[in-house]
């Protein structure tokens, strides 16, 4: 049987310096924070991030981990300006490919059909083309009509964070909306999943929950189990965001406002140090939802 | 009616964009515009579709603010994994958001102001949608606070959203879809319905005149006032207050004032 576990380091391990990863989630909600943390506890440097941004890209920012951001936003919802990205971008630290919402995932299509762009109308009349160095194509037929070409993001590895997966990497996703993780998967050379419950065969548990697998396993390299993993932004149904933690992360960004001194408190040595900061798995999931 | 607010004021003309919209999704974003499509859809449009703001479409509004997370009757479902195959880039929405700056062009800013694309002086949101929401489906504004900070003089700082200027329009491009609507602010209601697309002013709020509208506006503005901002009746009112019980429509207009004193 395909055996597809790994040690979240196992895991981080696989990446290297220079590459361009994709991060699951939207903004504060189900993102594989747990993994981003992991990432934030190595010496990898000079990454290209590709994300619908949260803490996940504030930190990664903070931490001089990104060498490039590829964007359409980066928010916490409850908190509309993401304070540590803020401050990377202020300070002219970021190289970025700024995108409109629908391009990202357009473009990590692209990538999943290996396909060099896909036309579109979006960013015509806007900024991002001279700015993102986005290239035209003409319709060859009779309309022939000007689509900017966007590029496929292509990914050398991908994270997510699931509610189940299986040994084999079969996910189950339950929240109401799966965002882009999909694509992100398929737009990568490597998927690395953390999961809320892991389990051997996920038939012989749960054979009538598979309509809950929303990317096929052929996608996913790897997997591993780390509860409240999506800490501190949202698992639904199992726990809510966090917003006093998103609070605190927030109020740092400007006292001190040096990520060194409190990265302890918001990315901890290891998961269980980061969990007891934060009151632990109780109080993480008694995190009511998010009321939009 | 002496204690209808400006802000209820606000809600019920922005409410007027979504009117004769068919089946689209009308999606407000912040208090006031959400509210205004909820008035829409209780009152004049009931055609029009709408989201919980999370997933779900919802044929009765949720109401803002804190309420049971089960507090929704789902109809059917619009995650943000369907959003663009579906309202966005098949031109089934009307947006009405809240920029941070808007020129002469009705072209919109959102993400940095100042400084440079590589380092800007003060990074915002980033485009989210914008680009692909403009070039695809009607977009209208509200802006709680009409100053010429907002409706800048020249050309927005990062040009987010697809307006009516010629130089931006990279020939050969499709923008038949391109329709900027209504723009309501604390002051009055304006469209595109001037030359070449220029803004007008077509009601002033109440105590509000034109020189005001103008001198609080960074270009020119053409005046095309028919009269004074309606206030809604009774009926709408009771509707907005069933849509906002914790009053968080209150916090939208600095000091929320009566809609009859708008020029104080």
């Amino acid at each position: 049987m395909l055996d597809k576990r790994m040690t979240p380091a196992e895991i981080v391990g696989q990446l290297s310096d220079g590459m361009t990863i994709g991060i699951g989630g939207w903004g504060p909600r189900r993102k594989p924070m747990a993994l981003v943390r992991e990432i934030l506890r190595s010496d990898l440097k000079d990454l290209t991030i590709v994300a619908y941004g949260g803490a996940d890209v504030g930190m990664l920012c903070a931490a001089g981990k990104v060498k490039k951001l590829v964007f359409a936003f980066v928010s916490l919802d409850a908190i509309p300006l993401e304070p540590w990205f803020r401050k990377a971008r202020e300070a002219g630290q970021l190289e970025v490919l700024e995108l409109d919402e629908g391009m990202v995932q357009w473009g990590l299509k692209a990538a999943a059909f290996q396909l060099p762009f896909l036309p579109t109308r979006v960013g015509l009349g806007t900024d991002l083309a001279a700015l993102g160095g986005l290239k035209t194509v003409q319709s060859p037929y009779a309309d022939g009509e000007t689509l900017i070409a966007m590029p496929a993001l292509k990914l050398d590895a991908a994270l997510l964070h699931v509610n189940r997966s299986d040994w084999r990497g079969n996910v189950h996703v339950f929240g109401p909306d799966v965002y882009y993780d999909e694509w992100f998967a398929r737009a990568a050379a490597k998927t690395y999943v953390s999961c809320e419950e892991l389990v051997d065969k996920i038939e012989d548990h749960y054979a009538d929950q598979a309509q809950y697998n929303i990317v096929e396993r052929a996608f996913i390299s790897g997997v591993t189990h780390i509860p409240c993993g999506a800490h501190p932004s949202s698992m639904p149904p199992a726990y809510g965001w966090d917003m006093k933690a998103f609070k605190a992360y927030t109020d740092a960004a400007k006292d001190p406002g040096d990520w060194n001194a409190v990265k302890d408190r918001f990315v901890g040595a290891n998961e269980a140090d980061y969990l007891a900061g934060f009151g632990g798995k109780e109080a993480v999931a008694a995190l009511p939802l998010p009321i939009f | 009616m002496t204690d209808v607010t400006l802000a209820e004021l606000c809600i019920f003309a922005c409410s007027e964009a979504f009117r004769n919209n068919g089946e689209v999704v009308a999606t407000g974003v912040g208090p006031v515009p959400r509210l205004a499509a909820s008035l829409a859809k209780l009152t004049h449009s009931p055609e029009l579709m709408m989201t919980d703001g999370e997933c779900y479409l919802v044929e009765q509004p949720v109401p803002i603010g804190p309420r049971k997370y089960e507090d929704r009757k789902a109809a059917g479902y619009l995650p943000f994994s369907r959003f663009f195959d579906a309202a966005v880039w098949t031109g089934r929405r009307h947006a009405m958001v809240t920029p941070t700056q808007i020129d002469r062009f009705g072209q919109i800013n959102l993400s940095q102001l100042g400084g440079t694309h590589q380092q800007p002086k003060t990074q915002m949101l980033g485009v989210r949608g914008f680009p692909g929401n403009t070039i695809y489906h009607p977009n209208s504004f509200f802006f709680p606070s009409h100053t010429t900070r907002v409706f800048v003089a020249g050309e927005v700082d990062m040009v987010s959203g697809v307006g009516y200027n010629p130089a931006k329009r990279v020939p050969g491009g499709n923008y038949s879809a391109v329709s900027l609507r209504t723009i309501v602010t604390n002051l009055c209601v304006m469209d595109f319905g001037g030359p070449d697309n220029a803004v007008r002013v077509v009601s002033l709020h109440p105590g509000v005149t034109f020189a005001q509208v103008q001198e609080a506006t960074g270009f020119e503005l053409i005046d095309a006032v028919a009269g004074e901002t309606a206030l809604p009746g009774a009926d709408e009112l009771a509707i907005i207050a069933s849509l906002d019980p914790h009053g968080i429509r209150a916090s939208v207009i600095k000091d929320n004032p009566p809609a009859r004193s708008a020029a104080a």
